[in-house]
């Protein structure tokens, strides 16, 4: 690996970091779209920077251009407030608008700017280690390197400095408020964070990736986990890994490292959203359906109870009583033999004992509406489940 | 270059009419679809869609090697929809919100496209120019051919919306109630959704990826400001559609440097501000004078209210009082008092004021309502 190389990872990582953490807190507080608008809505602030100093990495460029975020989020919240059009609709009103004039502004001055959109929405973390900083001529790094490295310190500081404060205005604004902890300056600071971030990350990563960097790990830990702590943990650490994976990708296939590091992203997520315990697409649909032949076993033993009559209790007449499919009341019956709740006697089934025991106390909940319990006298009752 | 030379050229020059003509009718049929998009909540459905077809195009280019429109178009239908059905998969069988859902799928997806976009070019293949147009739009690469498909499509969904005009709209608006009607929600959905994609995918080439989700969504918002009726809405937000496509056009051209997709946004974007501060019912000017106006009525009934007080301890109603007394109460002010005499509630003669007969009336009907309303 040349040290260019180890660079390139470097700050890919950064900023990896740098956006994951305002982004687990975003996607917490349903505002991750937020980010969209703001990482378009840059442009503008960018480009009038860019005027001014001549220069993409001057620190107020990067101020022009978070004011320019901020701006953003207080117009959206403006429109949102009038009642005119609803919350989504402001920002899709906004964005693009903000977007445009960055464009045409772009255009218009094309002999002057050396900005090109394609490198604002992509970026170029390929030619992040040849522009370096120099302090009294020595050479100290590349110049992206300590930009996102001062917004990860700063990041950091912040977020293990207002942790609490942070933690308690996401999950209940009121408590926040009556104990208080200024609900809004938390999210105007959250909101701050989050255009500095896209800001210092844009020029090396482009304005996509931002959003890809700070909704995708912060999706993917919430798959996994309800502990805040834990859940900064793990985005960091997808962030980091699909840095790292992506930038080797991009240099076997010759790619855009955006681009690549995206499609790590979005790998990892599929991943984690198909086989996630719990959460994940294949266990809630295992559950959804161990849970939908627990209830027609629930069905069908109180049927059996109700009835004495022979024909009501004939294996090949069940199809039609409780109208069920011929699969379903197969593994029904299955499941129930294999619980010794019922007998087959002669293809007639009978309630045994503990079947019995069970029907009885399955209707007490129902008829004094505690149907939560069902689920914890399962539990006792059944030696397998659905 | 005036007005009418433009007009004229318009009509005479191949390429100026068939933009204006495209984007008149990408205008017209983002407006339309575009309501039902900000009606059910899905304003940005659009921004993730336009995204998430980005891949899509670039994997029929993989494919056949050669650019081909109507193809690309194919490609993107289809990975729009598929990027649709997975923002509805995670959303309805994982705990994730809809804003994290489509932020996920619009990044994913474009990366995805963009890694495959740069390794297309880097490809030995000379064809591959011009693909990139898909990201900011480029209008002037529009052809007869891709009018006519837009008209086409257009005129489809147009059938289609009337097919299915009062499913669509009872679903709008009380999707239970639609499901207890024994329609089939399912299918009006994919229904609707499926048309809202074609019509984004349909843009992408003229405005492009990042500025499509304004187009559906700006014309609509307009259009909402002037009715609460869905027909007049749908018919308000083409024609807004149409004017921005036509305007923005006529301004891209008559300037150079102008690219015509974000021309295009500027322009439905101030209808949407024109709409959001003009409008009679909703807009916020008219709001403010009401608001104003009902301010005023309040401190006029206060004053008058006030007055009625005094007077009544007096066996004759017209008694006079001294101005100054009123000086002690908040609503008074030399312009209400005016406003008074103006209606015939109080004469005034120097420094005193006295009741009138109508002025006593109405005040002591405005107190007894106020003390009926105690009461029940």
């Amino acid at each position: 690996m040349s040290s260019a190389q180890i660079e390139i990872q470097l700050i890919a990582s950064l900023v990896a970091i740098a956006c994951a953490i305002p982004g687990t807190f975003l996607v917490l507080r349903k505002m991750a779209l937020i980010t969209d608008a703001i990482s378009h809505s840059i442009l503008p602030g960018i480009v009038i920077g860019f005027f001014i100093t001549h220069d993409l990495s001057s620190p107020l460029l990067i101020i022009l251009a978070a004011a320019s975020g901020v701006l953003t989020v207080v117009l959206v919240e403006f429109i949102q407030k009038t009642g005119l059009v609803k919350e989504d609709t402001a920002i899709g009103l906004v964005f693009p608008a903000l977007f445009s004039i960055g464009i045409i502004l772009i255009a218009q001055n094309a002999n002057d700017v050396h900005l090109d959109v394609d490198a604002v929405l992509l970026g170029e973390l390929a030619f992040a280690p040849f522009d370096r900083l120099y302090i009294r001529g020595t050479d100290v790094g590349p110049k992206s390197l300590w930009i996102i490295g001062c917004i990860v310190v700063i990041t950091l500081g912040l977020l293990f400095t207002f942790f609490k404060e942070l933690k308690i205005s996401t999950f209940d604004t009121g408590l926040a408020a009556a104990l208080g902890l200024s609900p809004v300056i938390m999210h105007y600071g959250l909101m701050t964070v989050a255009s500095i971030t896209t800001v210092g990350a844009f020029d090396a990563v482009g304005a996509i990736l931002v959003i890809a960097l700070m909704i995708a790990p912060a999706a993917t830990a919430y798959l996994l986990t309800n502990d805040l702590k834990k859940m900064l943990r793990l985005a960091v650490f997808f962030g980091v890994s699909s840095a790292i994976i992506g930038y080797w990708v991009a240099h076997t296939l010759d790619t855009s490292i955006s681009g690549s590091m995206t499609t790590v992203l979005g790998l990892i997520f599929l991943f984690v959203y198909l086989f996630a315990p719990n959460k994940g697409l294949f266990s809630v649909l295992y559950r959804q359906k161990q849970q939908r032949i627990e209830v027609s076993l629930l069905t069908f033993l109180l049927h059996l109870g109700n009835h004495k009559e022979e024909d009501e209790r004939h294996v090949k007449h069940l199809n039609e009583h409780i109208n069920w499919q011929k699969v379903q009341s197969k593994s029904v019956l299955d499941l129930a033999l294999k619980n010794n709740m019922i007998t087959i006697d002669n293809d007639i089934v009978s309630l045994t004992k503990k079947g019995k025991k069970f029907t009885t106390k399955a209707i007490d909940y129902i008829i004094s509406n505690k149907n939560s319990e069902i689920e914890t006298m399962k539990d006792r009752f059944f030696l397998f489940r659905g | 270059m005036d007005i009418k030379e433009y007009i004229e050229l318009v009509f005479t020059d191949y390429t100026l009419r068939t933009i204006t003509l495209g984007t008149a009718i990408l205008g017209a049929i983002c407006g339309m679809l575009g309501s039902f998009a900000v009606l059910r909540k899905q304003s940005l459905l659009g921004d993730a869609i336009s995204h998430a077809a980005l891949p899509g195009i670039a994997i029929v280019f993989l494919i056949i090697g050669t650019k081909n429109s109507s193809l690309f178009l194919l490609g993107a239908l289809i990975s729009g929809l598929v990027g649709t059905f997975w923002i509805r998969g995670i959303i309805s069988k994982t705990h994730l919100k809809s804003d994290t859902a489509l932020g996920l799928i619009l990044s994913l997806f474009f990366g995805f496209g963009m890694l495959l976009l740069t390794y297309i070019q880097k490809m030995p293949n000379s064809n591959q120019a011009g693909l990139e147009s898909y990201l900011f739009g480029q209008a002037a690469t529009l052809l007869e051919s891709d009018v006519w498909l837009m008209v086409i499509v257009t005129a489809i969904s147009l059938v289609v919306l009337l097919l299915f005009w009062k499913e669509l709209k009872i679903l709008l608006f009380d999707s239970d109630y639609t499901k207890t009607l024994g329609f089939n929600t399912q299918f009006l959905d994919i229904l609707i959704t499926t048309f809202i994609v074609i019509a984004i995918v349909l843009g992408l080439q003229t405005v492009g990826v990042v500025l499509m989700s304004a187009m559906l969504l700006a014309p609509a918002a307009a259009a909402r400001q002037w009715t609460n009726s869905l027909g007049v809405m749908v018919t308000l937000a083409a024609i807004f559609g149409a004017f921005s496509g036509v305007l923005g056009t006529a301004i891209s051209a008559s300037h150079n440097n102008l690219s015509t997709g974000p021309v295009i946004v500027l322009v439905a974007g101030v209808f949407v501000l024109f709409s959001f501060i003009f409008s009679p019912g909703r807009g916020l000017l008219f709001r403010e004078i009401r608001f104003r106006k009902n301010r005023n009525d309040l401190q006029l009934h206060k004053t008058l209210s006030f007055m009625y007080d005094i007077a009544s301890t007096h066996e004759d109603i017209s008694h006079p009082h001294a101005i100054k007394i009123l000086n002690n109460f908040q609503g008074f002010t030399r312009k209400s008092l005016q406003k008074l005499e103006d209606k015939d509630y109080v004469k005034i003669q120097g420094n005193m004021w006295h009741m009138t007969e109508s002025g006593y009336h109405t005040a002591s009907n405005l107190y007894n309502q106020l003390i009926k309303e105690e009461d029940e």
